[in-house]
């Protein structure tokens, strides 16, 4: 596909302040093996789409550690290819661009070197918060059909089910497709489509908007441009009707990874056509399942060693799950270590978490007990 | 410009495996899979990398498709070098002649271009289809230190077995003093692993002598070793005494995969000081089902299982359905066992499908009745076969 991506790291970290103390919402663990960023990654290089550029702000060493060279994603390439394009701050503190970005438009405003240099037609905008397989050559064709201006992806939500955060906007649009009204959630009940961020424009046309809003000091992408613009250009919703889930609290964050127990949601999300997901290669051993242990419906890494009884949980790699122990309704990262007799129930370990003999902890599932990473008990 | 190295090894990986026969069918011995995602391959370059040896020749000759796609650039070893790294070596042709790989011997003679584009002071010579750890560094030490002219790695085997391996006598400083390949009557119990350090200068000129001797089998066990010997050059026995297996048939290739298993398994592949590296393809988690049960086992990515796994090793995308059950067996990556089936004591390679109800193997047979199923076989629903069986062809149900 003749485009270039640009993929936000760390743009909706508020929401997730447990997870993103010391790392960007894209290096988010997800799914016992992934980070969030190998989702809308990997459907980048599923339409062939290998020129990236990863817009940072803080805190994006383990993202830096996560792409390496990009290698696990083919995308160590000597035209193109992964890059990191790290907050740019200029040596005097009293021009223009002397902070660091605090919104979507500010940050393309930081990239415009990488706008302008690549030399595709179109571009990629991509958020790191929702995991999904999307068909980026599917969107294209719609883009193409609609001769729209911006296309942007919108998901069905419902605002009963599932708590929507207040940054989510809500796209209406026509019979056609094409948006007639953008707005922040503002409490409205039932099904409403809502933007996933994920969005199809040729380049220039960005670089335009990006000129456009230097000139006029705007710094607000929806605001300042879908909504302003929205009848006087073709902005168009391209409904996405796959699996997926949003990730916008450590409740929705427990939630999402607990549906990677439901076969279907599994299917929908690695088992799509010649599509897959990769991710950091990290050769682990396989899991050694030892005698009396007992572990079922859960989802379980490479590099384990299980001694105990696992129940409906999610086991990064590397950990160790001591004798006599249980492990229900829980996810725990890379390399957590628990001794013997411990019991978890709804804990959420950050990597790393050392959990002693004989302790007990529990959460509940609308408020999961969170271990930070290293932490012992 | 072309820097030195001062070691470059040279992996034996042509043999046909006959004696694996089910599973070599289309596939070297060393790329056969093994303990759920490696092949044996990854154990001798893992024990390159990890011993500080980063030029390696690849000797390949019979069905070298599968091998020559998975080592690559060499990249999961860190083989992937500016200078050095992985090399596949396959035979070539000549101004004037061309021939196939004669022994091991001459496939050697045949790339010492390439020992010498480097200008190696030492060879190391390996050979695929062992599964060990092993620090050659340490070896090459002790190889330099004894002066050496060549130093044979040997380990200790049972009375009763040495007649499979070439024993080795060596006096108290380590140093041979006889030789003999597969004796009817072993003199001794030091068995050659068939891993040599030779230095540069010796084994060319051995190896163009062997090259130029009509009767000769071109082999370092039957002719070159015997010969160096016998003209009183310097041959040393490294010792060596931690894990090692000779996987060459299908018992010891059933048993091998079986001691990854137990509280603290013989060959720990989980050891961080001594990682055993390998290339796959990324693939989703594994996941347990709320019905299965999996006990003394190791599984891998992609696995599902919904049935039951009882010591056993399962590759990559190994499917077990509902109320099947794997037993002592060893199954490779995307394996499908259907419903009811029942799976023991074999081995099963890559993409085999067992039908509903199917009984494959024998339960209790013993690793000297294991039954093989060669890649893609499919059993059709309800098959039974007995123990110890090879199987090539699609089995058909009693009713097609």
């Amino acid at each position: 596909m003749n485009a270039a991506a640009l993929i936000f790291s760390n743009i909706h970290d508020a929401s997730l302040p447990e997870l993103t103390e010391m790392r960007t919402m894209a290096s988010v663990p997800f799914g016992c093996r992934y980070r969030l960023i190998d989702f809308p990654l990997s459907n980048l290089v599923n339409a062939d789409i290998t020129n990236v550029g990863i817009i940072t702000h803080y805190n994006y060493q383990s993202l830096i550690d996560h792409i390496g060279t990009g290698k696990d994603w083919d995308l160590a390439r000597r035209s193109g290819g992964i890059r990191i394009l790290s907050p740019f701050i200029t040596a005097f503190e009293n021009s223009a661009s002397g902070k660091v970005y605090t919104t979507r438009l500010e940050a393309l405003m930081g990239t415009t070197n990488f706008l302008s240099r690549a030399t595709e037609e179109y571009i990629v905008l991509s958020d790191s918060d929702i995991v999904c397989n999307l068909d980026w050559n599917d969107v294209m064709k719609q883009h193409i059909r609609t001769e729209a201006d911006i296309t942007i992806v919108t998901v069905k939500a419902n605002s009963e089910k599932e708590e929507l955060s207040n940054h989510i906007h809500v796209i209406r649009a026509d019979d056609e497709g094409r948006i007639i009204d953008c707005s922040e959630y503002d409490g409205e009940k039932g099904n409403i489509n809502i933007s996933t961020n994920f969005m199809l424009m040729k380049r220039t046309y960005l670089l335009g908007i990006v000129r456009d809003a230097m000139a006029h000091g705007d710094s607000h992408f929806f605001r300042d441009v879908i909504y302003r613009d929205r009848l006087s250009k073709r902005f168009f919703a391209y409904r996405f009707e796959g699996k997926y889930c949003m990730i916008s609290s450590m409740a929705s964050y427990f939630r999402a990874n607990m549906t990677l127990l439901d076969p279907e949601f599994r299917k929908g999300i690695f088992e799509v056509g010649n599509r897959p997901i990769y991710t950091k290669v990290r050769n682990s051993a396989p899991t050694h399942y030892l005698e009396g242990s007992k572990v079922t419906n859960s989802y379980i890494a490479d590099g384990c060693v299980i001694e105990g009884t696992v129940e409906n949980s999610i086991i990064f790699r590397g950990c160790k799950v001591g004798k006599g122990t249980t492990i229900r309704n829980s996810i725990l990262m890379q390399d957590t270590y628990t001794g013997a007799d411990v019991l978890l129930n709804c804990v959420i370990t950050d990597k790393n978490a050392v959990i002693k003999d004989g302790r007990m902890l529990s959460g509940c599932e609308e408020r999961p007990y969170f271990l930070p990473k290293g932490t012992m008990v | 410009m072309i820097k030195k190295k001062e070691c470059v090894a040279m992996l034996l990986a042509g043999g046909q495996g006959s004696r694996l026969y089910a599973l070599t069918g289309k596939n070297a011995k060393p790329a056969v899979p093994f303990g759920g995602k490696y092949r044996i391959i990854d154990f001798p370059l893992s024990n390159c990398i990890n011993s500080g040896v980063d030029t390696v020749g690849v000797l390949t000759q019979y069905q070298p498709l599968i091998l020559n796609d998975y080592i690559g650039n060499g990249l999961p070893w860190d083989l992937d070098r500016a200078y050095g790294g992985v090399k596949i070596l396959p035979p070539y042709q000549r101004q004037g002649s061309a021939d196939w790989y004669k022994g091991t011997a001459n496939a050697i003679y045949q790339n010492i271009g390439f020992i010498e584009r480097y200008d190696a002071d030492y060879v190391l010579i390996l050979s695929g289809d062992h599964i060990y750890k092993m620090d050659y560094d340490a070896m090459l030490r002790f190889h330099k230190e004894k002066g050496a002219d060549c130093t044979i790695a040997v380990i200790n085997v049972p009375i009763e077995e040495a007649s499979r391996f070439g024993i080795m006598s060596a006096d108290g400083d380590g140093r041979i003093y006889d030789f003999e390949e597969k004796p009817k009557q072993p003199k001794s119990t030091l068995a050659s692993m068939g891993i040599y350090v030779f230095s540069k200068e010796k084994l060319v000129s051995y190896l163009t002598d062997d090259e130029n001797d009509p009767n000769s089998f071109n082999d370092f066990g039957k002719n070159v070793i015997p010969k160096m010997l016998a003209d009183g050059q310097k041959m040393f026995a490294y010792p060596f005494s931690g894990y090692w297996k000779d996987v060459g048939t299908i018992s010891s290739l059933w048993e091998s995969n079986m001691d990854l298993l137990g509280k603290n398994p013989v060959l720990n592949l989980n050891d961080t000081t001594w990682r055993i590296f390998s290339r796959h393809e990324t693939r989703p988690p594994q996941y347990i089902s709320a019905d299965a049960q999996v006990v003394d086992s190791l599984a891998t990515d992609g696995c599902e299982i919904y049935g039951t796994v009882i010591h056993s090793v399962l590759g990559s995308g190994v499917k077990v359905m509902p109320g099947a059950v794997v037993r002592d067996s060893v199954i490779m990556s995307d394996v499908v066992i259907g419903e009811g089936a029942e799976v023991s004591y074999c081995i099963l390679d890559s993409g085999v499908t067992v039908g509903k109800n199917a009984k494959i193997g024998k339960e209790n047979a013993g690793s000297g009745k294991v039954t093989v199923a060669a890649a893609g076989i499919a059993f059709a629903d309800g098959t039974v076969t007995g123990e110890g069986q090879m199987i090539t062809e699609n089995v058909k149900g009693d009713n097609e």
